[in-house]
Formats: structure tokens, C-alpha cells, sequence
């Protein structure tokens, strides 16, 4: 998912993150009316939404609404079929996850990408290492890789007292942070993140909504897909929302409470009827129907 | 960024000792040592030059294969036909040389570049089909067996080489791969062959590779988890074929210090041995799942087999007892190695 300038960063040890993140608020990608259609199959269709520096723009929807779609248009994987992909302010489509690196784009996948078995800093650089020397002797420059993962690490929040133990040795929601955390040393503007939460535990999800709003903080547009709109709510400042390939909508957060988030999300209408549908089937006085009736209310 | 200080307070420093232990091939260290002494007090001839020089010989061309191998395993794959390919391409330099009159140089570049080829279609076979290296070197291993004894038989319709020293040029090339330099003076024995050092040099290089370069950095990766490694951007089929040809041609350097050593191949050469390659290196540390090993480690359990197998000679014991130690040796260190990587894996 890194390396795209793994060629021109070679001898030195000044390597720094190539671009910086535009100006807060300026909006780096904008979708208008996109679409995706596999044969006859339309797998998500009008989603309009933006993505801007320093802000988290939220997409939510339940299985098999249309999330992975969106991203994997976003993220280079697929050519979307519909509608206008806007990057910067021009039109394109991306073709592969190359390319969207190229433009700053890094997508951190649920599977995060690491190696257990390997230290914490030879994860941080792998596939874009730091070499010193050239011709055979070409080797790679340990310290300055085990210093600079430590010190992004801590920019990020993390502390790790050994860059040296293996990955797997972290919790699920520290090596979330890595992935993040390396995807913004190499130059990512905007950052996708695929259910990052969905594994982890309530204090675990904690700590990766903390740095989803660090890496905000530090000027990058960050996209959060996650089903959990008490998760999305807290960090978010724009809300999409889809369901069966279709976009609900598309909120700031000042149009938005939490409650009409939640109530979007589990279909509001549709769980209503559900509930009537069940009181007739089970019976009034059903355990699941009165429970059904109270989430409902 | 001020903050980014390579040392920290809260981890206490940790001793050269302490670094040491934490490698995977210091089991293999403490069992070689073990051995040796054992070996040396037991038997008399054990630990003069003469003895000394025929089990260095004898885990060298074994510890060749066994970094080779180590190698392919760190990067999560196995190769059955490296024993076969060891007979293969001796078979090739015999033939063309001695058969066909071929310049022997030209010959040694052929078998070369054979093995090779065999190594990438090992390597491109398991990457596109995705099947089992297991599967797709057990059938190289099969294929080459038949060549080496069917190809050989009928060709020069014997299944040894024979003439080899009387070709034109055999002494240079002898010199570089079957010549000995002898360290015991006018005494009989002693002579370390060049089998050793070409062992000792990789043992090196493959060290430097895997640790310090680019390329160690993707084995790793591959071995360990190869989505991530392909997500990340690591050359993942570059990586893996390039393994097995350095296998394959490891294989063509043993196969050319056999030659030149004894003067003769057979067309069962080699066979048998692939397993011996993946003891040694389990012993050395890496793991039968990839991901983790190291090279000096499958060189030492080279040499724990070179010396066990000359030691129980010495000994008087039967020589087949051979085969239940290693038996022992592999058991002992699968379990060593699960228990730590486990260590590894588990949060602290």
C-alpha cells in the first residue's frame, strides 16, 4: 500500500513525508453521483459525499451495503462505471491502488497488513526500506529506520518502548495505529480506513477513534467506514450513509444528532414494521417482540 | 519528532548475552557444541585433524543445501527436488564432458543454467497454480530422478560418470571446486576442502542478505504473511522465485563439488536427501511455517549432522542409529521452534 517513492528514497536518511496535507477544509476528493455496475448488476449507485483536509467523513451502512465498493473505488481497486470521481479538483478514475497512492490516497485494510513475526520498524518500512551504500554493498540503515518508526509512532501517541519486538506482540488496536501511522509517514493525504474498529473491543476501538482524530488533526482527510454509528459519531464530521447500494444521504454533522444517526442506520421505518411483524407472528407478550418494540421507541 | 531517541529508560540494557539468546539459532549452537564435546571425550579420533577434516567435508556440502533451503523456508515454501538436482546437474557436466567432448567450462555454464531454469519453474509453477510447494517439487523431484537414471542410462548407457578426470581443463575446475588445503602438515588427513569454505562464504552472504538487505526484508514478509507483504507493494512473486532458483543453484554448486571432489556422479546422487536439508535447517530455527529461521542456524544443524553421522562411525555404533537421531533432533526442535514463536506472537 506504500512505496510510491521508494525509488528516489534511497541514500539519504532525510526522508520526510513527501506532501503535506492541503489546507483545512479544502476538499481533496469529491464524488458526485458515482456508481458501480458489475454486468448487470449495480452493487452501488448516486453516491455523492467529499473528503476534506482535516476532516472525518464517515460512511456508514450496514453488511452488504455498498461499502466496499465505494472504497475499493476510492482506494484504486476498481474503475467506478457511473457518475464523477473528483481529486483535487479534477475528474479521473483510478485505475489501480498504485495510482492512488501516487495521488496521496492510502488505504489501511481490515487485515492491517503486518507481519507478526517481524520487529515493529521492519513492518513500519516494509516494501519502501531506507538503504544506505550502493551496488552489492547496498544495505539497509537500521537505526535510521528504528528512529524514525519510533518517532512517528510517538507523533501518532504511541509509545512503544522497543520498535524492535515483533508486531504480533501489540494489541489489535495498536498495530491498527502502526498502519495508520505508516501510511501518514509515507505521504498519505488521505487516509481510508476499512473497519478499523470491527475487531476490537470497546477500549481497544477507543484508542483507534484517538488516533483517527490525531491523524485529523494533522491536516488529513480521513475516510471511516464502520457499521457502528456510536463509533462514527464521536469523530466524525460528515456522515454518508448507504444501504442496498444506494446512498441515504449525505450529512455535516451539524444537521445530524446521534439519535437520528442510530435511527438511520438500523432503518428506522423498516425495523418499525419488523416489530409489528413479529408482535403478529410470535404473539403481544413474545420476549423478542417486546424487545423489539423498546429499541424501536 | 524531538523526542526520537533510540535508546529509552524503561527498558533496562539488555546484555550481549541476552541478545544472543533471543536468536533462533542459539538451540542449534548449544546442541553442536554439546555434540562435539561429546564426541571428542567419547571417541579418539574425533577431534584430531584428519577426523575433523571428513565431518567438515561431510555437513559442508549437507549445510549448503541447508542454508539454501533455510532460505526458501523463511519465505514460507519447501523445495523436495533440491536433493535430486544436487545428482542432476553433476550428471549434466559428466555427460556433455565426457560423451559429447563439450569444453568442460561450457559444460559447468550449461549445467548452471539448467538448474536454474529448474528453480524458476519450480518458483513459477507454485505461484501461478497456487498449489503446495510440497505438491510441485515432490513432482520435480519425481521428474528429475527419472531423467538423472532413464536420461543417463540411455545416453552413455552406464549410471556413473566415469573418465571425468581424463577431460580436457578438469584440474582447473577441480581446483576450484575439489581441491583441499592441507592444514596438518606432512601427516596423513587433515585436508579442508573446498567444499568448506564455498559453505562457510555462503553461510555469510545469505546471513547479510536476510538480515541487513532489501530483498531479507521481503523473505520475511512473504514467509510470514504473504497478503500483507503483497498489499504493502513487496515484489512477491520476484521474491519467491528468486528463492527457488537460489536453491536450484545451490544445488548445482553441490552437485559440482561432488563432481570434482570424487571425480564421479551417480544418477542416484542426491536422492534421499532433500529431507536431510529441511532437518538441518528446522534444527538452525526456522519455522515449518515460514516466516522465521536463520541461515547460520541451518548451517550449524549441517554441521550437528556432519559431525553425529562421522561421530557414530567412530563410535562403533551402527550407522543407521543415524537415522533415529535425526528423528529425535527434528521432534525436539519443531517443538522448541512452536514454543518460540508463540513467545513471539503472544502480546508481553
Amino acid at each position: 500500500m506504500i512505496g510510491m517513492s521508494s525509488k528516489s528514497k534511497t541514500s539519504s536518511e532525510t526522508v520526510e513525508t513527501t506532501s503535506r496535507p492541503a489546507e483545512r477544509g479544502t476538499a481533496v476528493i469529491e464524488v458526485r453521483d458515482i456508481g458501480k455496475r458489475y454486468g448487470n448488476i449495480i452493487a452501488l449507485s448516486d453516491v455523492s459525499t467529499s473528503v476534506r483536509a482535516g476532516e472525518v467523513t464517515c460512511v456508514l451502512g450496514d453488511n452488504g451495503a455498498g461499502k466496499s465498493t465505494f472504497i475499493k473505488i476510492l482506494a484504486g481497486a476498481h474503475e467506478h462505471s457511473d457518475g464523477e470521481l473528483l481529486i483535487d479538483g479534477t475528474a479521473l478514475s483510478l485505475s489501480s491502488p498504485r495510482a492512488a497512492l501516487e495521488l496521496g490516497i492510502a488505504t489501511v485494510y481490515q487485515d492491517l497488513a503486518v507481519v507478526p513475526l517481524m520487529p515493529v520498524w521492519r513492518n513500519f518500512f516494509l516494501g519502501s526500506e531506507i538503504t544506505k551504500g550502493a551496488g552489492p554493498l547496498r544495505k539497509l540503515d537500521v537505526e535510521a529506520m528504528k528512529r524514525i518508526s519510533k518517532a512517528e509512532l510517538a507523533a501518532m501517541g504511541i509509545d512503544l518502548r522497543d520498535v524492535e519486538q515483533p508486531i504480533g506482540t501489540l494489541s489489535g488496536g495498536e498495530r491498527q495505529c502502526v498502519a495508520i501511522a505508516r501510511a501518514v509517514y509515507f505521504g498519505a493525504r488521505v487516509l481510508i480506513l476499512d473497519e478499523p474498529t470491527a475487531a476490537l473491543g470497546v477500549k481497544q476501538s477507543g484508542v483507534v477513534l484517538k488516533y483517527i482524530a490525531k491523524a485529523r488533526d494533522r491536516g488529513l482527510g480521513v475516510v471511516f467506514i464502520t457499521h457502528n454509528p456510536h463509533h462514527a459519531y464521536p469523530v466524525g464530521d460528515r456522515f454518508m450513509l448507504l444501504r442496498r447500494g444506494k446512498s441515504m444521504g449525505d450529512f455535516p454533522k451539524s444537521e445530524m444528532t446521534l439519535e437520528e444517526l442510530t435511527a438511520m442506520m438500523a432503518g428506522g421505518a423498516e425495523l418499525e414494521s419488523l416489530a409489528h411483524e413479529l408482535e403478529k407472528e410470535m404473539g403481544a407478550d413474545s420476549e423478542v417482540a417486546q424487545a423489539m418494540k423498546a429499541e424501536v421507541k | 519528532m524531538a523526542t526520537a531517541t533510540v535508546g529509552d529508560e524503561r527498558i533496562a540494557r539488555t546484555s550481549t548475552l541476552t541478545k544472543i539468546m533471543k536468536r533462533p539459532e542459539v538451540g542449534a549452537l548449544a546442541a553442536a557444541i554439546v555434540i562435539f564435546v561429546f564426541f571428542a571425550v567419547t571417541t579418539d579420533a574425533f577431534a584430531t585433524a584428519s577426523g575433523a577434516s571428513t565431518w567438515l567435508r561431510q555437513a559442508s556440502t549437507i549445510g549448503i543445501m541447508a542454508v539454501a533451503v533455510a532460505l526458501l523456508m523463511i519465505g514460507g515454501e519447501f523445495d523436495l527436488s533440491a536433493g535430486a538436482i544436487t545428482g542432476f546437474s553433476g550428471l549434466v557436466v559428466g555427460v556433455l564432458t565426457t560423451e559429447y567432448g563439450v569444453n568442460i567450462w561450457a559444460a559447468i555454464f550449461v549445467s548452471l543454467a539448467l538448474c536454474i531454469l529448474i528453480g524458476a519453474i519450480n518458483g513459477i509453477l507454485v505461484m501461478r497454480t497456487g498449489l503446495p510447494s510440497f505438491i510441485v517439487t515432490l513432482g520435480t523431484f519425481f521428474v528429475l530422478q527419472g531423467i538423472d537414471l532413464a536420461g543417463t542410462k540411455s545416453l552413455i548407457g552406464q549410471v556413473a560418470i566415469q573418465g571425468m578426470s581424463n577431460v580436457p581443463y578438469y584440474d582447473q575446475a577441480k581446483k576450484l571446486f575439489g581441491s583441499s588445503l592441507d592444514i596438518n602438515g606432512s601427516a596423513p588427513g587433515g585436508a579442508i576442502y573446498a567444499s568448506v569454505f564455498w559453505w562457510i562464504g555462503l553461510t555469510a552472504i545469505a546471513t547479510w542478505v536476510l538480515l541487513r538487505t532489501r530483498t531479507g526484508n521481503w523473505i520475511f514478509a512473504v514467509g510470514g504473511q504473504q497478503t500483507a507483504a503483497r498489499q504493502i507493494g513487496v515484489p512477491v512473486f520476484k521474491t519467491k522465485v528468486g528463492l527457488f532458483m537460489t536453491t536450484a543453484g545451490a544445488g548445482w554448486l553441490v552437485g559440482m563439488l561432488l563432481l570434482f571432489t570424487t571425480s564421479t556422479v551417480q544418477s542416484n546422487t542426491g536422492v534421499g536427501q532433500e529431507f536431510i536439508y529441511i532437518i538441518c535447517a528446522v534444527v538452525g530455527g526456522c519455522l515449518m511455517t515460514g516466516g522465521y529461521g536463520s541461515a547460520i542456524g541451518a548451517a550449524l544443524g549441517a554441521l550437528i549432522y556432519g559431525m553425529v553421522s562421522q561421530g557414530i562411525v567412530y563410535s562403533g555404533w551402527d550407522n543407521n542409529w543415524l537415522k533415529a537421531f535425526l528423528g529425535v533432533m527434528l521432534l525436539g526442535a519443531v517443538l522448541l521452534n512452536e514454543w518460540v514463536r508463540k513467545r513471539a506472537e503472544t502480546a508481553r
